[in-house]
């Protein structure tokens, strides 16, 4: 019964989304509602003073707060990049908490103590914590089996502000060995496996925003898959910037042993605010030996309203490190919110004959601007890796991909693929692509396809004289034109981010 | 059926000056007939096919068109669609990543949702399509490819003809739907649209060619020369002109 219904509130929810999106005549965006709950903040400003007080919060051990104090220091002493294609006013660091949680603790004992009005949130974004928990007793899940195997189950980790509130599944996932909890209550429980892992990926000096987010990260998800070991859900986090003036600094560390598996998804909102908001987050993916991880994210933070009033800014380190042989990273993203997108998912190849992929979709309308694209850093032999990149950008916005193959002296017989394709719709806005690629071998073979086309007035009247409607029409056509990427999300992600594309691009015609 | 009278419209291109191409055309279609429309190139055909399913860049500047008693004009392309207009198109567009069921299946449930009637069923939309795809001797297989992409201008044509047997208009439109089909492929195309004659359905078929009426037989012909109608009759007519050319009729035009 729980499943079935899961899977009603979900798919009215979905709706409801959709339809409450049309309903708003400028801003359209359904994510956009606060949520009235007392919290607590850090005071405003960015000292030590601040990092001590996150990790107090976090009750970190000592080594933690060295850390992050040591990147605190460096932070200091970097200044902000200005090399990519988005311009906004300089940002007042000082000007924002760096800390909020709900109030009554970080994290709560039970889902029971998850005050309603969080649940509510989650609920009314489509991410049914307490059904998944009720799915936990045995007796619900013998007489849901049958439905269960329709309706993939996915473990949610729920991120309001700077706290995991709730985290789905742990039980059942831990019997498999998996951990998949919040990465404060990793940094308490397993302190071995953070301490080795935590920046060996994305170092802490690795770029401005990086560090800053080394020095005040909040809270994230922290997952490991022991050898040998298929995780037997979809794992996900959902982020949530609720509170006013804040910023959310995220951290996932997700690393999976020899011949693991795991496929994480990704999804974030955040209310209408007039301010822009910063969200800076790193997310260090592990891959050891035949070991694979794939990666999605459906990231809708608000974007700012018409005027280009608002939204977040989002500037995001992700990077995955194919660290033994056979190992395969995919990165799959849909980028249709935020302000200013910075954001380039990458790959190393460090192990003989890993694989990296990026599948990519980025949406721009209004006076959004996204500057996105990867890295492919090829160290080992026959390492491959695949780039699929489509930029779709309307109104008055901009969207760049900008892109890096790097291929090293002992990366014997690498190759790449990479398909650049950019789709305008209108007269105002640009698309950009800035491909860089370094070769230092001989025997390497690199494919790099491009193009660029207008979403024709043709097509939309071919479309239109069969009877469908004109936004219908370019809902159609820009799904036939990401449809090779959409395909690589996982089901359930894949029909979400249809919805959004459809919601992001209305009224961008005519 | 469909009734245009005095009908004026020019052609507005993004970069250029105005033409005008339609000059006071009139022109009835009863419910049950094909009428077939001929002329040089230039004459105004495509232009009146474009006008009537409502295509930017034409502006109507006089006169009226209308389908059942109802004013075509002043409706958006799709509510002229829903109404049960149907173009088969001289260059159908291609559309990347859409298969074509996918975009017969979107039209279709637009129409019948335009008309406040149910959408078609998962399996009913597979069964009719297995049937239009004999008739036209399509390759199911050609179905789950992106629309008109890659295609021959022959399988266009025949697409045209599977949407159209889908979809089942009430009136059609062919556009030179004969350019780009061998005999075989014309003969196969004409039975497709003879199986939509009815004594409900009306059909303007534009053509250069008496071949395609050969297979597609007329109720009337209309001879169009510098965007009027300036002679019509019976199906000899399309014959005598196949003899003797245009030239006859466009001085006395």
């Amino acid at each position: 019964m729980s499943e079935g219904k899961e899977t009603l509130v979900k798919d009215s929810i979905d709706r409801g989304t959709v339809d409450a999106a049309r309903a708003l005549e400028s801003d359209k965006y359904a994510e956009g509602f606060v949520t009235d709950i007392e919290m607590e903040l850090a005071p405003k400003g960015l000292n030590e003073d601040t990092v001590r007080y996150i990790s107090a919060k976090k009750e970190e051990p000592e080594w933690m707060l060295q850390w992050r104090l040591e990147a605190f220091q460096r932070w200091k002493e970097m200044t902000e990049p200005t090399w990519a294609m988005i311009n906004y006013p300089k940002i007042d660091y000082q000007d924002a908490h760096y800390y909020a949680e709900p109030k009554g603790g970080a994290k709560y004992k039970t889902i029971a103590d998850v005050p309603q009005e969080i649940l509510d949130t989650y609920a009314k974004l489509g991410i049914p914590l307490k059904e998944q928990e009720v799915l936990l007793g045995v007796e619900g899940a013998m007489e849901t089996a049958a439905a269960a195997r329709e309706t993939p189950r996915v473990a949610v980790d729920a991120v309001f502000d700077s706290v995991s509130v709730a985290t789905t599944f742990r039980a059942e996932l831990s019997k498999a060995g998996v951990i998949f909890m919040s990465i404060s209550e990793a940094i308490r429980e397993y302190p071995d496996l953070v301490k080795q892992y935590l920046g060996s990926v994305v170092p802490v000096t690795d770029n401005f925003f990086a560090t800053l987010n080394s020095a005040v990260f909040s809270d994230g998800t922290f997952v490991y898959v022991p050898k040998g070991v298929r995780c037997p859900m979809e794992l996900s986090t959902y982020f949530r910037m609720n509170a006013k003036g804040t910023g959310q600094f995220e951290r996932t560390l997700i690393i999976v042993d020899e011949g693991g598996y795991v496929s994480y998804l990704e999804g974030c909102t955040a209310p209408m605010r007039d301010e822009n908001q910063l969200h800076a987050a790193v997310v260090e993916l592990v891959a050891l030996a035949d070991a694979e991880i794939k990666y999605s994210t459906v990231q809708n933070w608000w974007p700012g309203d018409s005027e280009g009033k608002g939204g977040v800014y989002n500037f995001v380190t992700k990077r995955g490190d194919c660290r033994g042989a056979r190992s395969r990273i995919s990165w799959t993203q849909v980028e249709t919110g935020s302000a200013i997108t910075w954001k380039y998912p990458s790959c190393i190849l460090r192990g003989d004959d890993s694989s990296g992929e990026f599948y990519s979709i980025a949406v721009t309308n209004g006076r959004q601007q996204a500057d996105t694209g990867t890295k492919m850093i090829h160290l080992g032999k026959n390492t491959k890796s695949r780039i699929i990149s489509k930029g779709i950008s309307a109104g008055k916005s901009n969207n760049t991909y900008r892109g890096l193959v790097s291929i090293h002296p002992k990366a014997v017989k690498a190759r790449n693929f990479t398909q650049c394709d950019s789709l305008l719709i209108g007269q105002t806005c640009g698309a950009h692509t800035v491909p860089y690629v370094e070769n230092r071998r001989a025997d390497a073979q690199l494919e790099h396809e491009a193009t660029t086309t207008k979403l024709s007035e043709d097509q939309l009247f071919y479309a239109r004289q069969r009877g469908i409607g004109e936004e219908e029409a370019v809902a159609l056509l820009v799904n036939g034109f990401v449809r090779d990427v959409l395909q690589k999300l996982p089901m359930e992600f894949a029909v979400e981010a249809q919805k959004l594309l459809e919601v992001s691009l209305e009224g961008s015609v005519g | 059926m469909l009734e245009l009278t005095n009908l004026h419209a020019r052609v507005v291109p993004e970069d250029g000056p105005a033409r005008e191409i339609l000059k006071g055309l009139s022109l009835a279609v009863p419910a049950g007939e094909v009428h077939a429309i001929m002329g040089p190139n230039g004459s105004g055909k495509s232009t009146l096919s474009y006008v009537l399913t409502g295509k930017h860049g034409y502006e109507v500047t006089g006169g009226t068109a209308t389908f059942e008693g109802k004013d075509l004009l002043s409706l958006a392309p799709e509510a002229r669609a829903a109404l049960g207009l149907f173009l088969s198109f001289q260059y159908p567009m291609e559309i990347a990543g859409v298969p074509v069921m996918t975009f017969v299946r979107a039209a279709m449930n637009a129409q019948r949702k335009a008309r406040g009637e149910p959408e078609v069923s998962a399996p009913d939309f597979l069964k009719l399509s297995r049937v239009a795809a004999a008739k036209l001797k399509i390759d199911p297989e050609m179905l789950k490819r992106p629309l008109n992409v890659g295609f021959s201008g022959g399988e266009k044509k025949r697409l045209e003809i599977y949407q159209m047997l889908m979809i089942e208009p009430r009136f059609m439109i062919l556009d030179e739907t004969d350019s780009g089909l061998d005999i075989d492929a014309l003969k196969v195309v004409a039975e497709g649209v003879n199986a939509l004659r009815g004594p409900t359905r009306g059909m303007l078929v534009i053509t250069h060619y008496q071949r395609l009426l050969d297979h597609i037989k007329p109720d009337r012909v209309h001879i169009l020369s510098a965007g009027r109608i300036v002679k019509s009759g019976g199906p000899e007519l399309a014959l005598e002109l196949e003899k003797s050319g245009y030239d006859q009729f466009l001085k006395a035009g």
